[in-house]
């Protein structure tokens, strides 16, 4: 068994207007060492994931069922108390917005030194050396000044070094980070990218980025997994989602990106419509009301949800249109157009 | 910090300065609006013996016929430097801080202040405690259990709290606890002993009026403190808290209610400092000679010195609480910065 | 281009004073735009690019008169309008619109769709021929929404269709000119692509000039026909789009460049990156001479002494650096000595 597992994971919330189907479905694993990156649009699921993950998802009322395993361990039916137990020390979470998601009334030592305390045994004076420590490790200069200081004193990329160096403060084995850079500058970007990348090396734990930039997903993940409508819709290494992506979701991202590295196109070629509402999800296939090739099912995606089935090697889609049909498509239709002519 | 804090207290010494000159020009100019005449002034001092020509002779020697400005100068040296007076029979003199002298009874009204200032101390701390530590303790519970009975109860009493006049549920508490009824619990009021005489007896006198006090305030402290506890819970360094392992118990006091605590410090500094100027109704309702009580008999037997020297005291201290809730505010939220 | 810009600004500066002590004494001021000029034409895309603090939000308020300048010239259609009043700006508003970022906190959400973007009308009090609500259903339908959806309130919209209204708004007079401070930042990927086309088409159709203000650098490559790089207050390079990503000249718009996530796994290990270190300096505090100094691995004695004038290094193409990439030999700014090319890391 994998280091992280999840079957059938399904989380559900009950609101006034319907039922709220954020999570439906989805099964991965990961590896220590290994990348995952979850690409989606906002309302896809790929921050309820994480937090159901890391069992934060809104406490009474969320159904949740399906099982989540890390490190053997089954964590949908074990007890909140044990849970909590493992947040912040096996797996820890790095939020988009390092100054909400930081206390701004305690300094960043403290906040990191609390993280530290609950999980080891050690004197305020050992915690708060290692708390040097890590804000050194994450690149922050003069840690043993920085570390008296409160988040609002810091530039907005030395807050997420820092909230880095508290989420890794316990040495975590699974490492979530949603939407990590998004609040950033380029460059700063840029810089905390590099960080992660290194840190992760070093740490050897199981990295999950959880974001709707493709840029950062390429930089960082050895495998993707594109969500819509709180399912899986295509899984696989970065290579196959780069380059030989077979379902017409992603190929609307990519089409929907302007690149740098390439030459410019005329026009983008985006998806038509907007997201669906999780209340709501479109019968059959999801994406089917903005798929541009939903015709070629012959009806089937309006009515019939399709199987999250394997292409080859590992590289699952979930679509309709038959193997040969996708590629036939991306070959002739979608990848020239990606290109300036 | 410091230029900060000199700066604060030269707009409290010129907000001061400001609301003497208004209640001074208010008290000057109503009575003689409503007919009072210098010399129908001064016989309030001398008394009703005496006769006409005496009465002009004080009220020229009191000053009252000079004009407004050199009487209120005359007022505000007496505060700073004191003053003397001259009735006709005699010159007493009343050191600083002199706020003048009673129609009534001839005293002096600041160390009547001093006398009446413990009681109402003793009344609003007692009170301030108890309604801090109920008021936010049902917020918090309110907020976790939104919605749940829990919850709707306390909000449908904080409700009523806020709505029902003290002189209902004084008047409720003191026949239901007090006149000899089987629930006795304390004595009818009107009595007070000073803590250092007694601790006992002092708070024995005081429970029923710190309830009744306590309940009017919790009752907006416990939903003020709902509702930021609801905004805070909610924010992302919350969820940081819970992803850190931290137990909910931390979460909640450590993290949230930390958070929550601001808005409530400035409404209990503003709160604290109007009722130590006198908490009017609670004091009349168990006569309690405290300045609230005080400031009531002063404005029915019309006597001026008395309610501009207790108007005065209720100004400084929400001004001066308005100061340290600023201060404070610095050291509760390190983002604000004082300068 | 012998015709007169529609837009020019000439040493354009906004300078936030900060006040201390017991007086209020004015000790500094945020100097958050400080003398940029450029020139915007007719029918064009100029593009603002920087990164937080930088100044370009700032610069679209100034052209838009939402703010006053400190100091320099805003000419608009020949009319300088840097110090106009609010009344006479009045026709102004007609002419030139904003699009903002944020379509959740820049509709009111108890106006009808209809009433947001007919209030130009009745604000002007311009008499339509067929009437403000058919001019508004036309509108409606020009930025891809449905005509019959006047009377529904903003909420019932997702935010790329939020975005639309917003639009449609700036668009309800025939503005000439349209500042469109980060138009798709907040939207998702795919809308963000929709409402990039649509801006096209509109420009085309419509004959608009557009200043379009963003932080991603795809986006305003796409968009734009020139574009300016702003850090610190201060425009370092402006050029047309295939000379600023082709053969960028001043070393912020390199690193800049380099900084972009590639989506391309492949090109990950390979790619030659530069990588700044530290943030953005406060703009409270700039650092003297070359802004960019403190973080430019190119930086000599002469960086922190003299300011880069703004200078034309090859035609069209204007950057503000002592040691200049990518510039023709012989050129005005030539390197008074060789400087060390290594970067810094």
């Amino acid at each position: 068994m994998s280091f992280l597992e999840l079957k059938d994971l399904r989380i559900h919330f009950p609101t006034d207007d319907g039922l709220v189907k954020s999570v439906d479905g989805l099964s991965f694993s990961l590896e220590r060492g290994r990348t995952l990156g979850i690409v989606g649009e906002s309302g896809s699921g790929k921050s309820v994931t994480s937090l159901g993950i890391l069992g934060l998802h809104k406490g009474g009322r969320a159904r949740i069922s399906g099982e989540i395993w890390l490190d053997g361990e089954e964590l949908v039916g074990a007890s909140q108390e044990h849970v909590r137990g493992l947040r912040g020390k096996k797996m820890a979470m790095i939020f988009q917005d390092p100054l909400s998601a930081m206390h701004p009334f305690y300094t960043v030592g403290e906040q990191i030194i609390e993280a530290y305390r609950i999980h080891n045994d050690v004197s305020k004076k050992v915690a708060r050396k290692h708390a040097v420590d890590m804000l050194g490790r994450v690149g922050i200069p003069q840690p043993e000044r920085r570390v008296d200081s409160y988040p609002h004193e810091f530039s907005g990329g030395m807050r997420q070094r820092a909230m880095i160096a508290m989420a890794l403060s316990c040495d975590p084995e699974l490492l979530i980070a949603d939407e990590p850079t998004t609040a950033l500058d380029v460059t700063v970007q840029a810089q905390i990218l590099d960080l992660m990348r290194d840190l992760q090396r070093d740490f050897n734990a199981a990295l999950i980025v959880i974001t709707h930039d493709l840029g950062v997903v390429a930089e960082l993940s050895d495998d993707i997994l594109v969500m819509y409508g709180g399912k899986c819709v295509e899984y696989g290494t970065s290579e196959d989602i780069f380059e030989r992506p077979e379902h017409p979701y992603t190929w609307g991202l990519l089409g929907s990106m302007p690149r740098l590295d390439r030459e410019p196109t005329e026009r983008l070629l985006p998806i038509k419509g907007s997201p669906p509402s999780l209340i709501n999800v479109p019968s059959g296939c999801a994406f089917h009301p903005r798929c541009a090739f939903e015709e070629r099912t012959a009806g089937r995606a309006k009515t019939e949800v399709p199987e999250l089935l394997e292409t080859e090697g590992g590289h699952l889609v979930r679509c309709h249109l038959t193997r040969e049909r996708r590629r036939a498509i991306w070959e002739n239709e979608i990848k020239p157009n990606l290109e300036a002519s | 910090m410091v230029t900060y804090i000199i700066r604060r207290l030269i707009w409290a010494v010129v907000m001061l300065t400001i609301v003497s000159i208004i209640t001074f020009g208010i008290f000057f100019l109503v009575p003689r609006l409503a007919g009072a005449t210098s010399e129908s002034l001064a016989a309030r001092y001398v008394g009703r013996t005496a006769s006409a020509e005496q009465v002009k002779i004080a009220a020229d020697k009191l000053g009252f016929n000079d004009p407004l400005i050199v009487q209120y100068g005359r007022f505000a040296k007496g505060i700073v430097a004191g003053a003397d007076y001259d009735y006709g029979p005699g010159v007493e003199h009343c050191p600083a801080p002199c706020f003048g002298y009673s129609f009534l009874t001839r005293l002096p009204v600041w160390p009547d202040l001093m006398d009446r200032l413990p009681v109402t101390l003793s009344l609003a701390i007692g009170a301030a405690v108890i309604w801090v530590i109920a008021g936010v303790a049902t917020g918090v519970l309110s907020a976790l259990r939104r919605g749940s009975l829990f919850d709707r109860a306390a909000m449908g009493v904080a409700l009523a709290g806020v709505s029902l006049p003290i002189f209902f549920t004084g008047i409720v508490s003191l026949v239901v606890f007090s006149y000899g009824t089987p629930f006795r619990i304390t004595a009818p009021g009107g009595s007070f002993t000073p803590f250092d005489e007694n601790p006992a007896m002092w708070a024995y006198n005081l429970i029923l009026p710190w309830i009744t006090l306590a309940f009017l305030y919790a009752a907006g402290y416990a939903r003020l403190t709902r509702a930021g506890m609801l905004e805070t819970m909610n924010e992302d360094y919350i969820r940081t808290a819970r992803a850190k392992g931290l137990s909910e118990r931390r979460v909640v006091v450590k993290h949230g209610l930390r958070g929550a605590l601001t808005p409530i410090l400035t409404i209990f500094g503003l709160d604290l400092g109007l009722l130590l100027g006198g908490a009017v109704l609670t004091e009349s309702t168990y006569s309690l000679p405290g300045m609230g009580k005080y400031a009531i008999d002063a404005i029915t037997n019309q006597d001026l010195p008395k309610v501009m020297g207790v108007t005065l005291v209720a100004a400084f201290f929400v001004v001066f609480a308005n100061l340290i809730v600023d201060l404070l505010y610095a050291v509760v939220d390190p983002r604000v910065r004082l300068g | 281009m012998n015709e007169e810009p529609l837009l020019s600004v000439q040493g354009l500066e906004k300078h936030f004073p900060v006040t201390k002590g017991l007086l209020k004494r004015q000790v500094g001021a945020v100097r958050a735009v400080d003398g940029i000029s450029f020139d915007v034409m007719k029918g064009e895309t100029l593009g603002l690019v920087g990164e937080s603090g930088c100044g370009k939000t700032t610069t679209g308020r100034l052209i838009t008169r939402l703010i006053e300048p400190t100091g320099g010239t805003i000419v608009f259609e020949g009319n300088d309008i840097s110090h106009m009043s609010q009344g006479r700006l009045r026709p102004l508003r007609r002419d030139v619109q904003m699009i903002f970022q944020d379509p959740y906190s820049s509709l009111n959400p108890r106006h009808t769709v209809g009433a947001i973007v007919g209030a130009p009308f009745r604000i002007q009090g311009i008499k339509t021929e067929q009437g403000t609500k058919k001019a508004v259903q036309e509108i409606l339908e020009l930025v891809g929404l449905n005509p019959e959806h006047y009377n529904r309130y903003p909420h019932e919209f997702s935010g790329g269709q939020r975005q639309r209204i917003g639009i449609a708004r700036t668009l309800a007079l025939k503005p000439k000119l349209i500042i469109a401070d980060e138009p798709v930042s907040a939207l998702d990927v795919s809308i963000q692509a929709q409402v990039v086309n649509l801006l096209e088409d509109l420009q085309s159709e419509l004959d608009l000039t557009y200043v379009v203000i963003a932080h991603d650098l795809s986006v305003v490559r796409h968009i734009s026909d020139r574009v300016a790089v702003m850090y610190l207050g201060k425009i370092v390079e402006i050029a047309d789009r295939k000379g600023l990503y082709e053969a960028p000249m001043h070393p912020y718009t390199n690193a800049l460049l380099s900084a972009v996530p590639i989506p391309d796994p492949k090109r990950r290990k390979e790619r030659d990156r530069i990588r700044l270190q530290g943030d953005v300096p406060s703009p409270l505090n700039p650092p003297p001479a070359c802004r960019f100094h403190t973080r430019c691995w190119k930086a000599q004695d002469i960086c922190r002494q003299v300011e880069p004038p703004l200078l034309t290094l090859a035609p069209g193409h204007q950057a503000a650096c002592h040691f200049p990439e990518n510039a023709p030999s012989g050129s005005a700014a030539a390197a008074p000595q060789e400087p060390a090319a290594a970067p810094a890391d």
